[in-house]
């Protein structure tokens, strides 16, 4: 083995205790929350880990790859669907509890991927505009198709969905069981779409929003990536719909509709097109702000306002700053500048 | 005879009732440096982008290593080992400078997406030859302190130079400029110049050259090809191409 391999090795190990780190310190936060809050804010704190996997997936599409797509609420209804299928077949039944619902996101990610992949492939022709209707286009027929199957409830949905139970060997209650899950597949999500976009192979991605064509006479395949995109991104909405499912525990094709798909939107324009940082930061307001601050206001006023505010804020957000909370920036980047501003601010003080 | 790499026969652009392009022929053999001039919308630039399948010639064959084009796209002229720059530059503005030139040199590594997503040891041993070929690469150039830049943000002349860098990580055999010089003062064409000199001995390169500026296609091209309203009016040696009356008015118009 050269010094290289073993260089290489090393480093590739080195890549692995970080995420641990995160899953162990939200899995903390999970078993803290079942003692110290409401079961209302348990399940708002489970919303914000699903909101994050959806915002971060489609931040790659949207922030990273320059495609416009509208269709995400599909990827994800996919994802739900399967997930909340399976997890009451009785061929499932001998699996432990906490390990079929680790398993049960990748089942929803892969029949969403396939659907990533019957879009990709004939949207690719199209830009700007006339990909956001196709993609529109095709998260409504997912829609619709499932209001009319009567296998998945039709438009009664589907309801009492099973979620994870408690699991006394590692002192994990049924929401901290379920909180785990979701942390998870949060981690999972974020470091695996990170360490894409912050990689050479994964720069192809950002230099086909930069330029097509000089993306391609650099001899990057722009068909393939945007593909790539596609698959990855519908992947893990459709994780992230499985954590949904789970989480809310009834499904109803109403859910996942246009706006649905908007709201993720919201949550990356926000936090800012092709930063992570950014869309895990929006996806925590935007989850949070309708259910607690709005809620509150919607039952003192008497009206939703919940569209009006979120309206309200993106045209505030497109005004004063149209890159939203971070930009490109990222937690690093954030937290140099950070540092910077503060030491300058030292310097300065200092007596002369 | 040197190996043939570009071969265009009878080459046509036909865009509805405009012809930019009638009837273009050439052969470009490894190491050549040719030059392409002709007045404002020749079809120049419709040559370049014929040749490396941005647009579809409606008539012709181009053949890159002796490889038929037709049904080729763009990245896949890059991987036949011809690759271009741009008239108006088309830097990746939002990248830095080194991820410019890495992701050029993509298409010669072997590591795939999901190696790169799990970080496996070949992601980090590919990655590490890939920036150090780039920084090798910036730094023939004089880049290399600039690396960690906004590529967008860099000087215009930088930027034009840039371009050059990112199509050499490619690794190719054959290179088209589309006006290198646009925009220069004196000094930065004389510069120029050295430089294209420089990358087609050190990388063994035959070079096609859009330009206007006559001191530079005149002073490096060993063979010219001058074209008006898409046709090609007279071939030769700097030289003879100064002194052919077809091209002295097609530039500067005839006494009646």
């Amino acid at each position: 083995m050269t010094t290289e391999d073993r260089v290489a090795r090393f480093k590739s190990l080195g890549s692995i205790p970080a995420p641990m780190a995160a899953i162990v310190l939200l899995s903390l936060v999970g078993v803290l929350l079942d003692t110290s809050a409401n079961p209302y804010t348990q399940f708002v704190m489970l919303l914000i880990l699903t909101n994050v996997v959806l915002a971060t997936s489609l931040n790659l599409v949207n922030g990273f790859t320059g495609q416009f797509s509208l269709g995400h609420a599909g990827f994800m209804a996919v994802g739900a669907y399967t997930s909340a299928w399976l997890v009451t077949r009785p061929e499932l039944s001998g699996m432990p509890d906490l390990v079929k619902f680790l398993i049960l996101p990748i089942a929803g990610g892969a029949l969403a991927a396939v659907a990533g992949l019957i879009v990709g492939l004939p949207s690719l022709r199209l830009r700007g505009d006339y990909l956001a209707i196709v993609t529109l286009g095709f998260g409504e027929i997912i829609r619709v198709v499932l209001l009319n199957s009567e296998a998945v409830g039709g438009a009664r949905g589907l309801y009492g969905i099973p979620s994870a139970q408690a699991v006394p060997e590692l002192g994990l209650s049924p929401f901290s069981a379920q909180f785990l899950v979701a942390s998870v597949w949060s981690v999972i999500t974020f470091v695996v779409l990170w360490r894409i976009v912050h990689s050479a192979k994964g720069r192809a991605f950002l230099s086909v929003r930069e330029d097509e064509i000089a993306a391609e006479a650099m001899g990057i395949n722009i068909t393939q990536i945007k593909v790539r995109a596609f698959v990855i991104s519908a992947f893990f909405a459709g994780v992230g719909g499985s954590l949904f499912a789970h989480s809310v525990k009834y499904l109803n094709p109403s859910t996942f509709t246009f706006t649905k798909s908007v709201d993720i939107i919201i949550m990356i324009v926000l936090g800012g097109m092709g930063s992570f940082t950014g869309a895990v930061i929006a996806a925590a307001i935007i989850t949070v702000l309708p259910e607690m601050v709005l809620r509150e206001l919607q039952q003192l006023t008497g009206v939703d306002l919940r569209m009006v505010i979120y309206s309200l804020l993106l045209i505030l957000f497109m005004i004063l700053r149209p890159s939203g909370i971070l930009g490109t920036r990222e937690a690093p980047e954030l937290w140099r500048s950070l540092r910077d501003f503060f030491q300058r601010r030292s310097v300065s003080e200092k007596p002369q | 005879m040197s190996e043939v790499l570009l071969e265009a026969t009878n080459m046509k652009m036909q865009f509805g009732g405009l012809c930019a392009v009638d009837g273009f022929n050439l052969t470009l053999r490894s190491g050549e440096l040719v030059g392409l001039i002709g007045p404002n919308g020749a079809g120049k630039t419709t040559c370049f982008n014929c040749l490396t399948s941005v647009y579809k010639p409606t008539e012709g064959v181009v053949k890159i290593r002796s490889v038929d084009t037709k049904r080729l796209r763009p990245w896949q002229i890059s991987k036949l080992g011809m690759t271009r720059t741009f008239q108006n530059i088309r830097l990746f503005r939002d990248l830095s400078v080194l991820d410019n030139v890495i992701v050029a040199g993509l298409q010669h590594t072997r590591h795939s997406l999901l190696d790169s997503a799990l970080r496996t040891p070949r992601h980090f041993i590919e990655e590490a030859r890939l920036k150090e070929r780039a920084l090798e690469l910036l730094a023939i150039f004089n880049l290399q302190d600039k690396a960690h830049l906004q590529s967008g943000g860099l000087p215009y002349g930088e930027q034009r130079r840039l371009e050059i860098v990112r199509a050499l990580a490619t690794e190719p055999r054959l290179i088209l400029l589309d006006e290198p010089a646009a925009g220069m003062n004196h000094s930065e064409t004389e510069e120029l110049m050295k430089t294209i000199a420089k990358i087609r001995k050190d990388f063994h390169l035959a070079v096609l050259l859009i330009e206007h500026d006559m001191k530079l296609v005149m002073g490096i091209c060993e063979r010219i090809i001058v074209l008006d309203h898409g046709v090609i009016i007279a071939e030769g040696t700097p030289s003879e191409i100064q002194s052919n009356p077809t091209v002295i008015a097609a530039y500067l118009g005839t006494e009646d």
